[in-house]
């Protein structure tokens, strides 16, 4: 038998319809999550041609992009984000799908409720209107994200249109040094190939550096894989995912669990299938990484200063970095450990599990937040909320000086009222520092949990393995 | 969806690198349940200062180009997130077709539902058309998507740009593709007695 890719066995296995191998293919979906602020249209769109959602049974909504992180007793301030969030309550008793409200105590960022339910498992086809969808492939799914007529497409036939897309290894070679996270090693790759390096490409994250890792942290890599341009990214099923997902609520219990578990171990990647593209990325020298301009390919680690664009020979390159710098009011040669934040977030479909609460927590226990800085955790979901409480995490957080929020996506994209004010700066755990995306005028420079405390506590950014020697990362 | 054969307008220099969804449509404008109204957000950060008023300085709020239905871009146009509402912002302010080195993937995808070309072009054809757009401001081009040619109004430039076949029909016929699609229910529908499918149980 033909040695095949994780990536080619779910593919192969979901073609409904394909009219010849040069041709797009008409694939399966299994399971479709949806989102308050790329869906109104998708169900419009199905009142208007008289369609119905062809399987609710396949899909989950959730309110989570623009849902306020504060107080829930209280009504929604803003009208026309109350307007969008109420209207997918409609569209879903309408359409019969179920929905996790902004009060069901499940609640939580899309990304995160999917995989900790046990909604996401090893060998589907997933979507959402969101382009982090690509998380979901840390279990060994292809997952990716979508446009909102093709949520459209979805809801009306459980299928979508797709071209074959061409498959990266990406090979982390080495073992990760103590100190640094999930977080560096994607923003290594990034920083190594560029936001459009994937471009057109589902990887695989391959190596024993990505075997190690827990599946939150595989779910970090998995999330910015669209931030490398990315279709989707995955990690091979292992015996770390069974364990993770053992005992999820939604997921199969019992017998029917180890019967699909020996399944899903045999989706892994075959010995000798090759791929369209292999990298290699060094993470024997990996440290801290923080990002210094406007996109995620800008960044270095800790240790280094702001480049100056007048090294870049490349002047296409020169010039992106000279509006990067503008914009972020940065002066080349800077060490990067001395540029002073005002704000810092530790959330978000990238880093805001219960793993990167407590790696961050650990950080800052019995410290506190620098005067002048303003410090957020927002938990990604009601789950990852109450088991950080049971924890403690909160009391560490809260004692720290940091706000304890509602789950929600919050900062990461500005969509509620958590924003940056303009020329403000942030640490942000997020996944993209994009011009104005925190927040018209806001600055982020994107960072590990633990790079996130750090600065929360010093009030600029801040190599954790140095913090303190008594604290232990 | 409005069918693409020929398009002549006017082009909009936008020199730029990777530039992503948040630029085209920030996040303020997401809330809308509409399809429609999202061109007088187009590029707001960019577009207007911190008071609401226009930059004088950005290109599309420059006479010709605030009348452009042809943008052209550099690098990976349309990278970040997934937000359809961007193309729908590119339409609605009243483009019809984007020139480009290259291009995100699901901004990509998301163009040929709304009736919008995204055309990818070598670096050097790019150039050249920056040059020409440099040097011209009232530089008009013409788009055969059925030939897959683009050509200035006095000929004197001219090119062939690649596209997928199924794509180019696509918006040639301003097809719907769920209508399509339900051509294969049967299809579809054996897929489902064949397959055990992870249903959600209910009281979720």
């Amino acid at each position: 038998m033909k040695a095949e890719t994780l990536f080619e066995k779910i593919w192969n296995k979901h073609v409904v319809y394909q009219e010849s191998p040069d041709k797009s293919a008409l694939l399966y979906i299994d399971r479709h999550y949806v989102h308050e602020v790329t869906s109104p249209q998708a169900f419009e769109g199905l009142r208007q041609t008289g369609r119905r959602v062809r399987r609710p049974d396949l899909t989950v909504a959730v309110m989570d992009h623009n849902v306020p992180t504060d107080d829930r007793s209280l009504p929604i301030r803003d009208e026309i984000a109350k307007r969008q969030i109420e209207q997918l309550a409609v569209n879903c008793r309408e359409f019969d799908v179920p929905l996790l409200d902004l009060h069901h105590p499940d609640q939580g960022i899309v990304h995160i409720i999917g995989p900790e339910l046990g909604l996401t498992l090893p060998g589907m086809t997933i979507v959402c209107g969101d382009s982090h969808t690509s998380t979901h492939g840390a279990f060994g799914a292809l997952a990716f994200g979508i446009g909102t007529s093709e949520v459209e497409h979805v809801l009306a036939t459980q299928t979508l249109w797709q071209s074959r897309p061409r498959t990266m290894e990406v090979r982390f070679v080495g073992a990760r040094p103590h100190g640094t996270t999930a977080k560096d090693m994607i923003l290594a790759l990034i920083r190594q190939i560029g936001i459009a390096g994937a471009t057109g490409h589902v990887i695989e994250y391959t190596g024993p550096a990505v075997a190690a890792l827990s599946m939150e942290e595989r779910m970090t890599l998995c999330n910015m894989s669209i931030e490398a341009g990315a279709r989707a990214g995955m990690v091979s099923p292992d015996q770390t995912t069974i364990e993770y997902l053992r005992s999820r609520p939604y997921g199969p219990q019992g017998p029917a669990f180890e019967e699909a578990s020996r399944r899903w171990l045999a989706l892994a990647t075959d010995a000798g299938a090759s791929f369209d593209q292999v990298i290699e990325v060094d993470i024997h020298d990996l440290a801290p990484m923080v990002t210094w301009g406007t996109n995620p390919e800008m960044s270095a680690p800790i240790s280094q200063r702001v480049p100056d664009p007048q090294d870049e020979k490349d002047p296409v390159r020169a010039d992106m970095m000279r509006q990067a710098l503008a914009y972020m009011d940065l002066k080349p040669g800077t060490p990067l450990d001395q540029i002073a934040v005002q704000r810092v977030f530790i959330g978000s479909c990238t880093n805001g599990r219960l793993d990167d609460l407590e790696r961050a927590a650990r950080v800052i226990e019995g410290r506190r937040v620098a005067p002048g800085v303003r410090a957020m955790a927002v938990p990604g979901s009601g789950r990852v909320k109450r088991a950080a409480e049971a924890r403690g995490l909160d009391k560490i957080f809260v004692a720290a000086g940091f706000e304890w929020r509602e789950p929600g996506c919050s900062l990461c994209l500005g969509m509620n009222e958590d924003i940056l004010a303009p020329g403000e700066r942030s640490a942000s755990t997020s996944n993209r520092n994009f011009e104005g995306r925190q927040g018209r005028g806001g600055r982020t420079h994107l960072v590990s949990p633990e790079m996130a405390a750090a600065a929360a506590i010093t009030g600029h950014l801040t190599d954790v393995r140095h913090l303190s020697t008594e604290v232990q990362v | 969806m409005t069918p693409f054969s020929v398009h002549r307008g006017q082009v909009a220099p936008l020199k730029r690198n990777n530039v992503d969804t948040d630029q085209i449509i920030p996040k303020q404008f997401l809330k809308r349940i509409e399809r429609t109204g999202f061109g007088q957000f187009l590029f707001y950060d960019w577009r207007y200062d911190d008071q609401g008023q226009p930059r004088a300085d950005f290109v599309l709020n420059q006479a010709p180009y605030n009348h452009a239905s042809i943008l052209l871009s550099k690098v990976n146009f349309g990278c970040g997130s997934s937000r359809e509402h961007a193309p729908w912002a590119l339409a609605d302010f009243g483009f019809r077709a984007i020139i480009a080195v290259s291009f995100a993937d699901i901004f990509y995808n998301n163009c040929f539902e709304n009736g919008l070309l995204p055309i990818t072009v070598d670096e050097e054809t790019v150039d050249a058309l920056f040059d020409l757009a440099d040097r011209q401001r009232e530089l008009h081009l013409t788009i055969d998507l059925s030939n897959q040619t683009i050509v200035t109004d006095d000929g004197s430039f001219q090119t062939h740009f690649p596209i997928d076949a199924e794509r180019k029909q696509k918006l040639l016929k301003g097809l719907d593709s769920i209508g399509e699609t339900l051509l294969h229910d049967a299809a579809i529908a054996s897929y489902e007695k064949t397959h055990a499918l992870p249903t959600v149980p209910s009281g979720l």
